[in-house]
Formats: C-alpha cells, structure tokens, sequence
C-alpha cells in the first residue's frame, strides 16, 4: 500500500486515452457516431455537451464499460480485450450519479473499495484528502448530495490510479459543493494524474480542462483549449436584450455592430465584437423607435456562445 | 507482483466484500425479523393450534329423583358407579330436565336406574357416535359396580412420545422452508437492488473479481446460517420438546448444504432482474409451490400419486424429509443421502446457470 498519491512511475509518451471511429447504436437512436479523442498523458481533458449528445456512452466505452459497434479504443496503450485485468488496476472510475450502497458507511465502502486494488492507498488519507474524515462512520444513505459525490470521488482515488474517469462529477451540487470537488480535482491534477471528465456546465469546463472537445450528436465538433475554443468566436461579446414591443431578427441584425441576433426565451441573444460601439448604437435604436427597454445585460463570449454559435441551440436544456 | 500476495490480496477483498455484505443484512431490520423471529413465531402459532389435549370427558346424566322427588338409593349406586368411570362426565337430573339436556345434546347419554324389579337402562341417539361410546362406558361401569369380575385385564399404550406429534412434523419443516426463504429472498433482493441502483457497474470498473463477488452473497448468507439453525431447533427443544434423535452434525451439515443449494436458486433468481420487484415476483413463483407443495405444514404424501414424481423432486421436499429423518427418527447418512443429493444437485445446476446468463451491467 502506497500512500502519497505522487510515487506514480514516469508515464511513456503514449496517449493516455485515444479513440477512432467510435460508433454505438442503440434500439432508435445513434448515441455515438464516428468519434475520434486523444487525451494526452497529465492532462485533464473535458466533453462538454448538452445531455443526450454521446458524452456518457463515450466514456463508458473508454472506461471498458460497454462495447463499442465499431472503433478502436486504447487506454494507457493497451487494448480492453486481454488487458481487462490490468487496466481496471489503473482506472479510477466515478458513474454518472453513482450510487453507493446506503447501508454501509463511508470508511467501509472506500476500505472495500481499497481492498479490489493491488497499489491500494490508505483508505484514511483518501477520505481526509476528500473532507469526508468526520463522515467516516455516517452511512451512505445519510449524506447530502455533495457529499455523496466526494465519496464516489475517493473510491474512484483509492486504488492510487494512473487515468480518473468522471462522468458529470457536479451535477445537481451546490456551488460550494462544486468547488470543493475542484479542489479535489486540481490537487490528482498535482500529482500528474490524467483525468477525463464530461460536463455540460461550460464554466466547470473552462475552469478544469487543458482541453475540450465539443460533443453534439455523437460526433466532436470543436476541439481545442478553451482560451482556443472562445477566439475562434468572431464576436468577442454577447448583449442580451429585451424590448416592448418585440423585434424580429432582422430588425435586430440591422442595427451597426450586431453580427447575429438569436432568441432564447424571452430574451434577444446579440453577438456583437465591441461593447463600446454596440451598445450605444443599440441604445439609441430603441429610444428613436419608442420602443420600451425590459432587459439588457452583456457578457464577454463563452463556451456557452461557442456552442450557440456552432449549432443554434443552447448548451443546457431550459 | 507475487503469486501469494495476489492470493492473499484476492482472500482479503473476498473477506472484505463478505463482511460488508453481513454488515448489509444486519443493517436491514426487517430481513433479521423474516429469518429470525418469523419461523419461531409461526412455531408458536401452529405449536399451540395443533396441542394435544387430553379427550374431553363424555357428559352423561342419571335420573335421581325416581319420579318421585324422593332419594333413590338405586341412583344413588348408579352415580356412584358411573363416576368412577375416567371417560364420563356424571350429573344428577329430574327425569324431565335430563330428557331436555339429552334432547338438547347437553348429555350424550341418560341413565335411568334399576330398581328391584326393573334393570336400569339407558337412553341415546344412537346415531351420535359418542352416544355409543357413553353407552358403552356406562355399562361397563354399572355391570362392574354389580359385581361382574373380568377374565381378563387389557393394558392400554397412549401415543404421545415425542416424535409422533405435529409439533414434532413441524419443525424441520420449518427449518428447511427457512433456509429456502433466507437463501433465496436474501440474495435476490441484495443483487437486485445493487443491480437497480448501479452498483454491480460501478463495482465491475474496479479490479474486484466476479466470482468473488457472487462467493461473497453466498458466505454473507451463511454467516448467519448457524444462529437461524440453532435458534428455531433450540426453540422447539426448550418449548416443545423436540428432541433431535439424530445427529446434530448430520443435521447442520444437511442445513447448510440446503442453503447452499438454495444460494444457487437465488443467484438464479437474481441473475438478470433489474428492480426489487422483479425480484420478488420472481422470487414469489419460484417459493410458492415450494410452500404449498413440499411437506412443511402437512406431510407431501396426501397429493395424489400422479404428482408425487414431481413433488419428491423438489429441493424443499428433498430438504424437509431429510430434516425430518434427521431430527425425528435419528437417521443418518446411510438413510438421508438420496434427499441430499437431490438438493445438491439443485444447487450445482442453478449455480451454474445463474453464472452462465448473469447479467452484470
């Protein structure tokens, strides 16, 4: 049993995750079409995408869990067929709402846990690193949402692994909850641990991952840093902005320095490149028409717009 | 790394996930009531239902006032006599009230007796079959008060000697309806659920081995294998009476082989369900001709013989004759291997067909 996190041998310069051609059909729908991914060892490496676009079948297939109906998959250079065994002892997994059982407390279950690894770590250290050491003898059952998640965080860490798979590690959490999983998160980073992980909150994207790959419909359609992703945006900023009466598209298009105008809701979604000449112009628009000002904001462009931008749809589901 | 320690690691996780899975059950208060208290309840209930009672005493009247209201000494030796009959019941009567009570089947049977000019004699429906047995009795009584010597002296032997009661028939038929049930309610239910609820995924992503797991259910049931034994035997022992004739090795070991064998049912239940209910839909066709069929509460032999074939085969029937034997008529191993066979057999097959289709995603 190890226990520091950081005696991890040198990785070779494989990938530490690659992909091609991944398909996976189901029953009426295609939930995986024709997917390539190379995750680069140390790196922590995002899907972001609505729900329903692959990023969980995607991720199971990597992590060994289901059969891909056509593709390749390697893991830390080795093939799932033959290396099972190996992999599964390098693999640190969380599911996407992972549920525990509740009649065990939370020293059992990562002890448990512990016990399936051969490069165990100290089960103790796991749930102090993890904040869950005043838990320890609560059951499962009992926790909060938050905590739960830590839990499925330190059995997926208690076997000391090479690669950490999270699938929507924050989903449904508080904001404060989110970012003690950050934390959590930044400090395997630290470590050299390689880490994949889907979201489909962009600012949890942008904030954790060296790189992203956009997924919709089953297919990656952007791929880069986020810093990347965001400046190949033409327009820098977003002015969001509602009127009595309304307006059409084109009304609003018209108007110098609106690149593209998008609804959403109530609200008017305008891509403009510079606050400072957009939002006079638009300003003096609607008093000169005499129509009612109910809503303006801005915001610099996000992922969020990015995928607006590629697809016309938002990223979460209203 | 080396072969012992990957041994040792590998008996350390199993151990691990076997306690946890105890740890589990205990936690559940409800599956400790079902394996526990439940057959010992029903122990009592049915114990005390089917006691034995000493046969009630025959109600028999004698007309004492002669028709005249006065003392008759001729009832007087007719009361005499009858009483010291054990199987009757004697009250005096004025004629009028003793045809009423006889009428109205408070008696079974009248007396009216002799004088010096008229033998007694005794008034019945002869169609009441304790009428006959009254008259009888009574004549018996009154023929020997007169002075009639017997020839000769019949010894009687009560049957009541443990072994031969119901409470004594019940009781292995409890024990081995236990082990059907625990065996298969707690593995279905356990798997089910870790099915439902994801945790046979999450558990599959690490390391742990399959069989281990499946070993795991089966050592978490048995760990309580030895108190669920003791306490419902110990139970009829201290309440009842029912003495194991046989032995008690032979008896623990056919336990807990039936529980194995009833394991494998379990995981064969479980083996591709996806919720609780499922489970227990399954579970309820697979224990409910068991529970009617195979000789727990009445004994199997009084289905017609067309079935019986069918309901030997079973594993509870096999089970609960061999505990029967065991317990009840001091069999051993020569006698009860049959039965035990049919159970092992059952458990070997649906073991293996519960490993063959399991479904773990």
């Amino acid at each position: 049993m190890s226990n520091a996190a950081t005696d991890r041998p040198a990785i070779p310069a494989i990938p530490a995750i690659r992909c091609r051609g991944l398909v996976k059909r189901y029953a009426d729908v295609t939930a995986v079409d024709g997917l390539d991914l190379e995750v680069l060892p140390g790196e922590c490496f995002g899907l972001l995408g609505p729900n329903g676009a692959g990023k969980t079948t995607t991720i199971e297939i990597l992590e060994g869990l289901a059969e891909p109906d056509a593709g390749e998959v390697e893991v830390l250079g080795l093939r799932w067929k033959g290396s099972e065994r190996e992999l599964r002892e390098r693999l640190g997994i969380s599911l996407q709402e992972t549920q525990l059982s509740e009649k065990l407390t939370v020293g059992e279950t990562v002890r448990l846990f512990g016990s399936f690894y051969a490069q165990a770590r100290d089960p103790e250290a796991v749930l102090a690193e993890l904040s869950l050491t005043e838990k320890k003898d609560a059951r499962v059952g009992k926790l909060s949402g938050g905590q739960k998640q830590r839990l499925a965080v330190a059995c997926a860490l208690v076997g000391n692994p090479d690669i950490l798979f999270l699938d929507e590690p924050t989903t449904g959490l508080d904001p404060q909850s989110r970012r003690e999983l950050w934390d959590q998160i930044a400090r395997f980073r630290a470590t050299g641990g390689t880490l994949l992980l889907t979201t489909h909150y962009m600012d949890e994207a942008e904030k954790l991952c060296d790189r992203i790959a956009i997924v919709d419909k089953g297919k990656v359609i952007a791929l880069g840093t986020p810093r990347d992703l965001i400046s190949r945006l033409p327009s820098a900023y977003v002015v969001e902005i509602d009127t009595e009466p309304d307006w059409s598209a084109e009304r609003w298009r018209a108007i110098p320095g609106v690149q593209e105008a998008r609804r959403f809701g109530e609200v008017w979604s305008l891509a403009v490149s510079s606050l400072t000449e957009a939002v006079p112009e638009l300003l003096a628009t609607v008093e000169r028409e005499g129509a009612k000002l109910l809503h303006l904001s801005t915001h610099r462009a996000t992922l969020e717009d990015l995928f607006v931008a590629l697809t016309g749809r938002a990223l979460r589901d209203e | 790394m080396s072969e012992r320690s990957s041994w040792s690691r590998r008996l350390a996780s199993l151990a691990e996930l076997t306690v946890c899975r105890a740890k589990e059950f205990v936690r559940e208060p409800e599956a400790v009531f079902w394996v526990f208290l439940f057959p010992v309840l029903l122990a009592v209930a049915l114990g005390l239902a089917f006691r034995e009672k000493a046969p009630d005493k025959i109600p028999v009247g004698v007309i004492a006032d002669g028709g005249s209201g006065a003392k008759n000494p001729a009832a007087e030796a007719a009361l005499a006599a009858l009483e010291r009959s054990p199987q009757l019941a004697v009250r005096a009567y004025a004629e009028k009230a003793g045809r009423e009570a006889l009428r109205t089947g408070r008696i079974s049977l009248l007396v009216v007796p002799g004088s010096s000019t008229k033998p007694p004699r005794v008034i019945l429906d002869e169609t009441r079959p304790d009428a006959r047995t009254a008259r009888l009795e009574a004549e018996d009584a009154l023929q020997r008060a007169a002075g009639r010597t017997d020839p000769l002296s019949v010894g009687t032997e009560k049957l009541t000697e443990p072994g031969a009661r119901y409470i004594d028939f019940l009781i292995p038929g409890l024990l081995g309806l236990n082990l059907m049930g625990t065996g298969i309610w707690s593995l279905a239910f356990s798997i089910a659920v870790a099915r439902q609820r994801r945790v046979l995924k999450r558990l599959i992503a690490t390391p742990m081995r399959k069989a281990d797991y499946l070993l795991s259910q089966i050592l978490g049931r048995m760990i309580f294998l030895i108190p669920e034994v003791v306490i419902l035997v110990g139970f009829g022992w201290i309440a009842f009476g029912v003495a194991v004739h046989g032995s008690i090795l032979l008896l623990l070991a056919a336990s807990l082989l039936g529980a194995m064998s009833f394991c494998g049912l379990g995981l064969l239940t479980a083996s591709r369900v996806g919720t609780m209910e499922g489970a227990s839909g399954l579970a309820n066709l697979i224990l409910l001709p068991m529970w009617l069929l195979s000789g727990t509460f009445f004994s199997s032999e009084r289905f017609p013989d067309a079935v019986q074939p069918v309901v030997n085969a079973l594993p509870l029937t096999a089970l609960n004759q061999a505990l029967r034997a065991i317990i009840n008529e001091g069999h051993g191993l020569v006698e009860v291997w049959p039965q035990l066979a049919i159970v092992t057999v059952w458990g070997i097959v649906s073991f293996l067909v519960a490993l063959r289709i399991f479904k773990w995603k």
